[in-house]
């Protein structure tokens, strides 16, 4: 009982001490404490938002501008991230002594340098060689690459709500399918393909709804517009600022040795005697893989790659050391350089991601518990 | 039928496979090799498209023929099993071959040949490779920061003797070897600090630490001769009490003059930078760290439950925010927290934030070892009548600790490539000092030089520590 009241003692005191000044150092500076300042006009422009913002907009609607712009760069890292770690992770697997040693040095090379480091070298090396506007080269004739952003056609669509309901749909009549074909194969022991009939839905029912839905997509093509003799831009389309394309391939490429290892560690975890077992009751290599393999490695691989993902999007809180407008720079920069609100701004923004973090890993725990091998 | 059986490669017309396989698979190499050695391209009369793929398709072929299983030909099974094994597995090989023959002449001759190393200003620097001129001549600031040239053997005397005194344990004998703890624990880093204290800095003998460490050494002196029973609390209150005797009662602020070094200069901590900046940053935290995340693995699986509660707290708290925002609360809201005639310098900020950062993560590390030990370990250790701290110190954490070395280690990594981000503070490391360097308007242009060199810096230094602590693990292996 002793320690323990000493210890909640101390953690009183430490925190009382530090209450007490911070009343005291607020008093003599004259700062009053409260989260008011939220719905006052922010009057600071952001160069790059998801949303409509500009200076008349309260700060609150700068906190959503940066925290959109946080899960953007994190969303967009987290797919490259898992495409290129799943790749590399079983190409450290592959028998093949070229391919294992290429994604070896891949790793090895991308997880010892300082992940600021590599963003910087992106920003500042490797963005800056690119091309100006007027002589960048079309890639597949619609994207461009240049020194001021990459410039991809923008989508204009039309009834786009019928498209997401025709999806909703398919992959609705899938899961019902789905669940029927088991009962089939668990009570008559018939196989119903199941995969053929929901690659036909999810490509059919969207195609309908072009067809009779009124459904309508056409592409707007950057242009090329002069603005001065010199001075050239990129009209129509979307552009993708050079901030946000270094930081995501930074991040991604970082991220994905990390979730390389957890494949790998996964797929090793695997032990060889169910592969064995599993051939040896005639199933198809296919299979083995499908039904004994994947479940039981993924239930190795899931927990650590959510916690990178998880790393990926803390980190992506760097996006402030080269200027990409995210919840750091915005929030925890230019609001609190503004209204000098320390106290305020920076613990909205640790709520923030410490919120988004605890609900992943109650998530994760969760997920955890239901998978775990139920032993008998 | 003796009919040449072309297209299906076996034992039987080995010779022949063999020899148009390898043929074809050279020519595909010389082809890449010239085209990108002398620029030459040997396929240049066909088309563009074709040309370009022809390797590939020849190589390919190549690598087709020589695919026969058992050839009895030692090196040609292991070609085989290694790079051959089938037709998708020989593309990726040919690929990842020809990438790498068509990278090595433009990185060889940006790296060495085009590039300049002479002279010491940015006249030099004309060629199509890199600059390493800037390097040399920026090298003192990467390395010191804005130290002062003149005193920068300080830096270097520090570095060495800490590198010395480090390596004792490798020296030590058998008769010392049960002090080595000890050692490393406490007196190492008191050294340490003393030597970055009086030689980096050039600080005065009696400064507020000083009382600390006085009165710390004098209260563990007089507890040896404390029965065990009253130890705890012992600990507890006194040393705190004798510190605040010391420095409000007995000790004056006129000693600070007198205990000054003769002849070293006060070198505030806003000049300090580059890469020394980095080692001095992670030797601090990594010491700091260590014994914080031990108390609070312990603290969480106590069996208290207000003390759990706080270290869970403490824990999910600093490894659910980036370091980034620690350190804008380090910088911005930390000072807030402080009586208004305290300061604390930011450098000292900046590393009691990555401590109390990274010290949440080596805690999970530390408790990853001790759920792994089984429960008899703690059974037995109790049965032969171990309190709790012999228990831990004497039978569980030597265990654990063993354990989760590779942990320990990545998180070092981590705390290592994460020390440019104190750059959110105004002290500029290796990184910074690049950017700071790359804006100067005599050497703009030279960024790319800067960032390799950087890399290749970070990457020798982290690859060496990961391959040590793959030793370590491997040297304390034990089998249970």
């Amino acid at each position: 009982m002793v320690p323990q009241l000493i210890t909640v003692l101390a953690v009183i005191l430490v925190f009382g001490f530090f209450t007490y000044n911070a009343q005291i150092n607020m008093e003599n500076r004259g700062i009053d404490f409260g989260y008011g300042f939220l719905s006052q006009e922010s009057s600071f422009d952001v160069q790059f938002s998801l949303i409509e913002y500009d200076g008349s907009h309260s700060y609150f609607r700068a906190y959503l501008v940066g925290l959109l712009n946080t899960i953007l760069v994190s969303v967009i890292g987290i797919i490259i991230a898992t495409i290129i770690g799943v790749i590399i992770g079983i190409a450290r697997l592959s028998p093949n002594y070229l391919i294992n040693k290429f994604a070896a040095f891949y790793v090895e090379f991308f997880r010892n340098i300082p992940l600021l480091l590599q963003i910087f070298f992106w920003y500042f090396a490797a963005l800056r060689a690119l091309p100006l506007p007027q002589d960048a080269e079309a890639m597949f004739g619609v994207f461009f690459l240049t020194i001021k952003g990459l410039y991809v056609p923008a989508f204009i669509w039309e009834n786009l709500n019928i498209f997401f309901y025709s999806i909703i749909a398919a992959v609705v009549s899938i899961i019902i399918i789905k669940t029927y074909a088991k009962k089939v194969q668990e009570t008559q022991g018939k196989q119903i393909p199941v995969f053929l009939i929901a690659i036909g839905l999810i490509f059919s029912l969207p195609l309908l709804s072009f067809l009779i839905g009124g459904v309508n997509l056409s592409f707007e093509v950057p242009k090329l517009k002069q603005l001065a003799t010199t001075s050239f831009i990129y009209e129509g389309g979307v552009s993708l600022p050079p901030e946000l394309i270094a930081l995501t391939l930074s991040l991604s490429l970082y991220t994905a040795t990390f979730i390389a290892e957890c494949v790998r560690a996964g797929i090793q975890g695997v032990s060889k005697g169910q592969k064995e077992a599993a051939a040896s009751i005639g199933l198809t290599t296919n299979q083995v893989l499908k039904l004994v393999i994947m479940p039981q490695a993924l239930r190795i691989i899931i927990p650590p790659t959510t916690n990178q993902y998880l790393n990926l999007t803390k980190n992506s809180s760097l996006a402030a050391a080269i200027a990409y407008p995210d919840l750091v720079l915005v929030f925890a920069g230019t609001a609190l350089m503004q209204t000098g609100k320390a106290i305020e701004i920076v613990s909205i923004t640790m709520l923030t991601y410490l919120s988004l973090s605890v609900s992943i890993s109650i998530l994760m725990n969760w997920y955890n518990k239901k998978i775990a091998i139920k032993e008998k | 039928m003796s009919k040449i059986n072309f297209l299906k490669p076996d034992k039987s017309n080995l010779n022949t496979f063999l020899y148009l396989g390898s043929f074809l698979f050279f020519i595909s190499l010389l082809d890449v090799f010239i085209n990108s050695f002398f620029s030459t391209n040997l396929t240049g009369f066909l088309p563009d498209s074709l040309s370009f793929i022809l390797p590939l398709i020849i190589g390919f072929s190549g690598l087709f023929f020589i695919r026969i299983e058992l050839s009895g030909i030692k090196q040609l099974d292991l070609i085989n099993k290694h790079i051959n094994t089938n037709n998708f597995n020989a593309i990726l090989s040919l690929l990842i071959i020809f990438a790498v023959i068509k990278s090595i002449p433009p990185i060889l001759s940006w790296f060495f040949i085009d590039a300049s190393f002479a002279g010491d200003s940015k006249d030099v620097c004309t060629g199509s490779g890199a600059c390493w001129t800037y390097i040399k001549v920026w090298l003192r600031r990467f390395m010191y920061g804005m130290y002062p040239n003149a005193e920068q053997w300080r830096i270097n005397l520090s570095f060495i003797a800490l590198t010395l005194l480090g390596s004792v344990g490798y020296f030590a004998t058998d008769r010392f070897k049960k002090y080595l703890t000890l050692y490393y624990v406490v007196i190492y880093p008191l050294i340490a600090f003393l030597f970055i204290f009086f030689f980096i800095s050039g600080g005065p003998i009696f400064f507020d630490l000083s009382y600390g460490i006085i009165a710390a050494i004098l209260s563990i002196i007089v507890g040896f001769f404390i029965p065990n029973k009253f130890k705890f609390y012992y600990f507890l209150f006194v040393p705190l009490a004798l510190y605040i005797l010391l420095k409000y009662f007995i000790f004056y602020e006129e000693l600070i003059e007198l205990g000054k070094l003769d002849g070293l200069n006060w070198v505030e901590t806003g000049a300090w930078g580059g890469l020394s900046l980095t080692f001095i940053i992670s030797f601090f935290c990594l010491i700091f760290c260590f014994p914080i995340g031990m108390a609070f693995a312990l603290g969480r699986r106590s069996e208290f439950p207000l003390i759990r509660y706080i270290s869970i707290g403490f824990i999910e708290f600093w490894r659910g925010v980036p370091l980034i925002t620690v350190l804008f609360m380090s910088a911005v809201m930390f000072p807030m927290f402080l009586p208004e005639d305290f300061f604390i310098d930011k450098l000292v900020r900046a590393i009691i934030a990555i401590a109390l950062f990274e010290a949440a993560y080596v805690a999970e590390v530390i408790r990853g070892g001790l759920q792994a030990l089984p429960r008899g370990q703690y059974e037995a250790a109790k049965s032969l009548g171990m309190g709790y701290w012999k228990m831990h110190i004497f039978v569980i954490l030597p265990q654990a600790l063993k354990l989760v070395i590779p942990g320990i280690a990545n998180t070092f990594l981590a705390l290592v490539k994460d020390t440019p981000l104190i750059f959110v503070v105004g002290l500029l490391e290796l990184v910074g000092m690049l950017n700071l360097a790359k804006t100067n308007p005599k050497w703009l242009g030279f960024a790319m030089e800067g960032y390799v060199f950087a890399a290749i810096i970070f990457w020798i230094i982290c690859y060496a520590m990961s391959k040590y602590s793959y030793n370590l693990e491997q040297k304390y292996k034990t089998d249970r």
